[in-house]
């Protein structure tokens, strides 16, 4: 944790406006923002307030009307389509509301897809997605598909497939919205161990209050706006 | 993992990418049905021409253009001596197989019982060669003609059309089944005095087999110009009637021995033959031997020209333009077929699946790799159903050519088995399974295009 309080994420005046014909909707209005390297960080909003949009720009899967998006000190603008995605694959890991597991693989091919995408060697490959497996805890089920796994399985391979990687930044979108409170309480200890184990940034959009306690830091959005400056969570 | 995912997305929805492979299948057998159809029916034809004529006849040059109004002023003189060049030349002998001269002619022929009358195209040729050129089989297809049941030894012989038979008025002395008799009334030409007090030339006494193998058969006469221009009339006598395809052939036709065309073309003078025939073992040999036939004549400064069976029988070049418009008729139609229905297979999956190409392009895949998976994947759909068409249509073959069906081709006048001759297109089943295998892949292209260009947090939102 020596780079603790470092910058992982630094947002400058971004803005989002969306067309729909001739209305103009302004998701994101002059977002000025840094998210701590390392650390456990919840975006909470209302609905509609644009936390999802926000965590789209973060993810480089949007792109700002206006403003700079930098994302492990890279300024992510100045890359096209394909450096963008390369950029994805080394950097970001995404964890879905709905699971978005790939339905055709197994469990240990979606955790492994990840590090095929990074470009790793065979031999890493499964030693790194079996590990990510283990530590997740579905090792004996690693040869199931999408749809032999429970909603709490699911969102474990998610987990793994996100941090398998080592990404410098992991990006979860209500991760506990589709699953029981029980589920949903194991997931989130199981994020909180994954990440102090990885050392990982970790930034959620979330409502779910018991995801809310276990923030670092927390982030207030209000009509696409800071509603309060980021700080450490009490 | 790209191939891996194409494979299993694919049998997600099992029975939409089934019917999409049924569909490609099915289009790839009926086309290979009909190509290995099309080429047994060229086979056929071209057995039957090489059987009846060869693969290549030495004309007197000018001939095949100018010389088929009066075929004995084009003879070729000395023709034994260039049967013998031809035959004994190292580079010719082992590509044929027989070389045989042949004596077409015209005329007209007459019934002397009842004065009947009708013109004749007649072809004289050497029995035994004829009998070994009916031998050549090089598609396992069997003897296409008949044997016409002369011999060498006997000139006197000949068979004719059954037309020609009905026109004379021969179908009560020849017991002919569907053969009716003229009208009572039917007009008889006057024979001029000149043609009457003609000799005829009578061969019956030379005729080696003799009377005793021979019963006594119905005769006619037959009148034709000499190459001096003089009228001649042979008598022959008629062996066997053969039912011809074609009525205006079947109305004039006559074949005999060479002996008996050459005695009335020529008559006392020099005996010449219109042509030599050329029956090569292989039909791949025809350029081969054509250009050493030039290059013979070209050295003994013979004025002789070479055509092959494509140039003689014209009807063997317009089936086969016939089989390969129809051919790529039906290609166009399948193609088309298996294009929308391959675009909307995969059109339907990139919708399906559109959150899952969210999901990827987030974890970090190009638009070229999304574009290459649906790419692969309707590739694969194609390859799959071409493979199983290829399957199908050995399938349909082997039950076509089990069930004893038969057809008579236009111009034909005996029916041919219907078979499918799958071995001889090998060609044409690597091209259609390689099209259509492309066609799908082409055909996923709008779809693949469309789910690479999709915005991620679009599809991400896709429900």
């Amino acid at each position: 944790m020596s780079d603790r309080g470092s910058s992982a994420v630094r947002l400058h005046d971004v803005e989002k406006t969306y067309r729909a014909g001739s209305v103009a909707v302004k998701a994101i209005r002059g977002i000025t923002l840094s998210i701590a390297a390392k650390h456990f960080t919840m975006l909470v909003a209302p609905s509609g307030a644009g936390k999802t949009t926000l965590l789209n720009l973060i993810g480089c899967i949007d792109r700002p009307t206006a403003g700079t998006v930098e994302i492990a000190g890279t300024a992510v603008a100045r890359l096209g389509d394909n450096a963008l995605s390369d950029f994805r694959a080394r950097t970001i890991g995404f964890i879905f509301q709905s699971f978005s597991l790939i339905p055709v693989l197994t469990a240990y091919e979606n955790v492994e897809y990840p590090l095929l995408l990074a470009g790793a060697p065979a031999g890493t490959r499964r030693r790194t997605a079996m590990a990510m497996l283990d530590a997740v805890g579905l090792t004996e089920r690693r040869n199931q598909r999408p749809n032999q796994l429970s909603g709490g399985q699911k969102q474990r391979v998610a987990i793994a497939r996100a941090l398998v990687k080592r990404p410098a930044l992991v990006l979860a979108d209500e991760p506990t919205a589709n699953l029981d409170s029980k589920t949903g309480a194991d997931i989130v200890a199981l994020m909180r161990r994954m990440q102090a184990e990885s050392d990982t940034t970790f930034l959620f959009a979330t409502h779910d209050p018991h995801l809310i306690s276990q923030a670092d830091t927390i982030v207030t959005l209000r009509d696409g706006q800071l509603a309060e400056p980021a700080g450490e969570a009490a | 993992m790209m191939f891996k995912i194409a494979f299993r997305s694919i049998f997600r929805n099992y029975r939409r990418s089934l019917t999409t492979m049924l569909t490609i299948a099915v289009g790839t057998a009926a086309m290979l049905v009909f190509a290995a159809y099309a080429l047994y029916d060229v086979y056929v034809l071209q057995t039957t021409a090489v059987e009846r004529g060869g693969h290549l006849t030495v004309y007197s040059k000018g001939f095949f253009d100018f010389g088929s109004g009066d075929p004995a002023i084009w003879g070729i003189a000395a023709y034994e001596n260039v049967a013998r060049l031809i035959r004994d030349d190292p580079v010719l002998k082992p590509m044929t197989a027989v070389v045989t001269p042949v004596q077409f002619l015209g005329g007209v022929a007459e019934n002397p019982e009842n004065g009947g009358s009708r013109t004749f195209f007649a072809t004289g040729f050497v029995p035994a060669d004829q009998t070994a050129m009916q031998e050549w089989n090089e598609y396992d297809i069997g003897a296409r003609l008949e044997n016409t049941g002369l011999h060498n030894n006997d000139p006197t012989r000949g068979v004719i059309g059954l037309g020609f038979a009905r026109n004379l008025g021969l179908c009560e002395s020849l017991h002919l089944a569907d053969c009716p008799k003229p009208p009572v009334d039917m007009p008889v030409h006057e024979k001029p005095a000149e043609i009457a007090s003609l000799p005829r030339q009578d061969f019956s006494g030379l005729s080696e087999r003799g009377a005793a193998f021979q019963p006594a058969a119905p005769r006619i006469e037959l009148l034709a110009a000499t190459a001096g221009g003089a009228p001649n009339i042979v008598t022959m006598q008629i062996d066997r009637v053969e039912r011809q395809g074609a009525k205006e052939m079947d109305d004039g036709y006559v074949v005999m021995n060479l002996q008996l065309a050459q005695q009335l073309v020529y008559g006392r003078g020099e005996h010449k033959v219109t042509g030599i025939i050329l029956q090569l073992h292989r039909s791949e040999d025809i350029p081969a031997a054509r250009a050493r036939l030039n290059t013979l004549f070209a050295a003994h400064r013979l004025k002789l020209e070479v055509r092959d069976y494509q140039e003689i029988n014209t009807y063997y070049g317009q089936s086969l333009s016939f089989f390969q418009s129809m051919f790529s008729f039906i290609a166009i139609i399948i193609g088309v077929v298996v294009l929308f229905t391959v675009s909307n297979t995969m059109g339907m999956s990139v919708m399906e699946r559109t959150e899952e190409i969210g999901t990827t392009r987030a974890l970090g895949v190009r638009r070229g790799k999304i574009r290459a998976q649906f790419l692969l994947e309707g590739a694969m759909v194609g390859l799959m159903g071409a493979t199983l068409g290829v399957g199908l249509a050995f399938l349909a073959a082997a039950a076509i050519n089990s069930s004893g069906l038969t057809w008579t081709p236009p111009g034909d006048a005996h029916p041919i088995p219907l078979k499918l001759y799958m071995a001889g297109a090998a060609g044409t089943i690597i091209g259609v399974w390689i099209v259509l295998t492309l066609v799908s892949t082409a055909a996923a292209f709008f779809p693949a295009n469309r789910a690479a260009r999709l915005p991620i947090v679009d599809a991400l939102r896709h429900v």
